[in-house]
């Protein structure tokens, strides 16, 4: 059997065992590495991690299911998770979800609703998005709020969200509002692996991409708007005493 | 006696450098006094920099409220084995969004805080397991980190200080419970991240069985503040047992949602005035000081100062100050049935309470919300609470019980209103001896 990891991946999962005094730690980042080059934890991503780390498939398999951002089927280009926690469901999460769900839907063989980590496309063609409702996203002042790919689009309608699925879905990449250029899923996985852009303007445009939402930074504009600062801080400050064990 | 001088309502410290163009850069962050603490901080001993930061009075800003100097001190003063600091990243907790927006504005405030930090409990690795959900966090904190090395803020021999420091950066991978701070180490180690029987406590078996202190990211991101402000200056703001300025996130039925920095003990009465009131003046129904897991408030708690002393004298707790705010429109039950759910997802499964409790009150409020619940229903609801809270083997059983025995204690009416489809129904005949 041909090994599905080429060369640059088992280089790099190298890279990431040297990271860790000890290589287990290796691991999550690992199934991100492995996510990063298939679309999802497959068996031979499984056995991929157990080999490196001296592991058995069972050890890594108890990892891979623990967590939900470890996918067990492929995922689309992008994957889309909804904020269906209490906040912004109230605030109209709920509703984008469910919209989502039969939009999303009405593109598949069968035009039911797309179920929680559903797919419509083929997961490796341009345009497939994975649907999933998401735990707070922690960005509840920003809510409803959804992601794609990992990067925030806050602040939604339904209209909004069925607009930005309709744009993925026709190959299009609109930009976050918080986050970087948007690229894919697999990009994703791999920057959480801790591998970013090796060209420098990329890299850079991808760090610096905007994010000062203005709710962010609201309180820090009300204080200067009204000049309301903390209390200023003493010239000189001695560090105290202590005695010497 | 001249009265002390009452802080601003908005007291920027964390993030006074938000608004800044590029606040995330080294660039930006030196030109505002950016790592002018750290030279202080390792011209002063170890001993000196946890007792300053005791004198601070700091507490976790996490939700548990440990005082930080005191944490710190439970490190061992020997380095019979490695020392480690481990940043808790993984903001996940309901209503929770004050570290993701402070990692993505100010990534350096926080690996100054980790430099001092490490510094003081002789640690010479340090890991930032931020959730992983927080892609740009990451990117951010990696391009800070790199930044850092470059600057030799890291690496070997900082400043000419002799001290020795590695940060990496770590990605969780989408699990609540990873906030809880063994289940973060037993994560971080490559396993599933479930909770570790305490004690031993981190400070004497945590990482690789090593000496470990978890801080949350707030916390530590105000270390710097502290070295360069002093422990007095710091207590300028807040209340005695609650020092220092607090990122109050105020989210929901408000007009101006966001991030207000403010003395600790700021009630949410400032806090709306600041937010504009509540969205299209329709009224506050109930609140939660500090995350789902924090029991909610109603409008009756406008005025109670919310600070760790103040939120659990009025029965709740400060928890992460995740101000969530709901107005009349919004149903009790449906809110708690969906924090409920959300417990239920991330119960690790480790322990019996917490793993089917959960499960049960999921089943139990989908039921009630659906119109078919009955009154005994709400006996049964806190029958389960009550096995399930102190009983289970980490908070997050405990948490997940607060949004329900709250919920029930200030609108038991609600709950009672769903069952009275069941109550109108007509008895089987013969069924009524």
């Amino acid at each position: 059997m041909t090994d599905v990891f080429d060369t640059q991946t088992h280089e790099r999962a190298e890279a990431i065992i040297a990271r860790y005094p000890q290589a287990r730690s290796a691991l999550l980042p690992m199934l991100h590495l492995v996510q990063s080059v298939q679309g999802f934890v497959s068996q031979a991503g499984i056995a991929f991690c157990a080999q490196k780390l001296d592991l058995s498939t069972a050890e890594v398999s108890a990892v891979a299911t623990f967590y939900t951002m470890y996918k067990r089927k492929p995922c689309g280009e992008h994957l889309v998770s909804v904020c269906t926690n209490t906040l912004c469901a109230a605030l109209g999460g709920d509703a984008i979800y469910t919209r989502l769900k039969e939009h999303l839907g009405s593109d598949t063989p069968d035009g039911k609703p797309l179920g929680h980590e559903e797919t419509v496309g083929t997961p490796g063609e341009s345009g497939s998005v994975t649907l999933e409702h998401a735990e707070c996203l922690a960005a509840c002042d920003l809510g409803p709020v959804l992601q794609v790919n990992y990067e925030y689009y806050d602040n939604l309608t339904e209209d909004k969200a069925v607009e930005l699925v309709d744009a993925l879905r026709a190959g299009d990449k609109p930009a976050p509002t918080r986050g970087a250029p948007l690229r894919d899923f697999k990009t994703a996985e791999l920057e959480l692996a801790g591998f970013f852009p090796e060209d420098e303007e990329t890299y850079r445009s991808t760090v610096d991409a905007p994010t000062a939402a203005e709710e962010t930074v609201r309180g820090a504009r009300m204080a200067a708007d009204n000049g309301w600062t903390a209390p200023a801080m003493p010239a000189k400050v001695a560090m105290p005493e202590v005695q010497k064990k | 006696m001249t009265e002390p001088r009452k802080p601003a309502p908005v007291t920027p410290v964390l993030t006074k450098t938000w608004l800044s163009p590029r606040s995330w850069t080294l660039d930006t962050y030196t030109k505002l006094e950016g790592y002018t603490a750290l030279p202080k901080a390792l011209k002063a001993s170890p001993e000196q920099l946890v007792q300053l930061v005791k004198d601070s009075g700091l507490r976790g800003r996490g939700g548990a409220g440990f005082p930080a100097g005191v944490k710190w001190s439970f490190m061992p003063p020997n380095e019979d084995k490695p020392h480690y600091l481990v940043i808790n990243a993984d903001e996940g907790e309901p209503g929770t969004c004050k570290d993701i927006p402070l990692m993505m504005a100010d990534p350096h405030s926080l690996i100054e805080g980790c430099v001092i930090a490490s510094y003081a409990m002789r640690a010479h690795h340090c890991f930032i397991y931020v959730r992983g959900e927080a892609l740009h966090c990451i990117r951010r904190l990696n391009a800070a980190v790199r930044e850092a090395y470059q600057a030799g803020y890291l690496g070997k021999n900082i400043l000419d200080s002799g001290f020795d420091l590695d940060i990496v950066v770590h990605p969780g991978a989408g699990a609540y419970i990873c906030g809880e701070e063994t289940a973060l180490l037993d994560s971080l180690e490559g396993r599933r991240g479930q909770p570790r029987l305490k004690p031993p406590f981190p400070a004497a078996a945590g990482l690789y069985a090593a000496p470990t202190t978890v801080n949350n990211v707030e916390t530590i991101a105000s270390v710097p503040f502290i070295v360069n402000g002093g422990s007095d200056w710091f207590r300028e703001m807040g209340t005695e047992k609650s020092p220092g300025p607090k990122i109050y996130s105020i989210s929901g039925h408000v007009e101006k949602p966001g991030q207000y920095e403010a003395p600790l003990g700021t009630t949410l009465r400032d806090l709306l005035e600041l937010a504009g009131g509540m969205k299209d003046g329709i009224p506050l129904k109930f609140w939660t000081p500090g995350g789902s897991s924090t029991p909610m408030f109603t409008a009756e708690h406008l005025d109670v100062p919310l600070d760790f002393e103040g939120a659990a004298e009025a029965g709740s707790m400060l928890g992460t100050t995740a101000v969530q705010v709901f107005n009349e429109t919004v149903s009790v039950p449906w809110a708690v049935m969906k924090w409920t759910q959300f417990y239920k997802h991330e119960s690790c499964g480790k322990c019996t309470p917490c793993r089917e409790g959960t499960y049960w009150l999921t089943q139990i409020l989908e039921r009630m919300v659906a119109g078919n619940g009955t009154e005994a229903d709400i006996d049964t609801l806190l029958d389960v609470c009550d096995n399930v809270l102190g009983r289970s083997f980490c908070a997050l059983g405990d948490g997940a019980v607060s949004p329900i025995t709250s919920g029930i204690q200030y609108f038991r009416d609600e709950f009672l209103a769903l069952c009275d489809k069941q109550k109108a129904a007509p008895a089987l005949a013969g069924a009524q001896a």
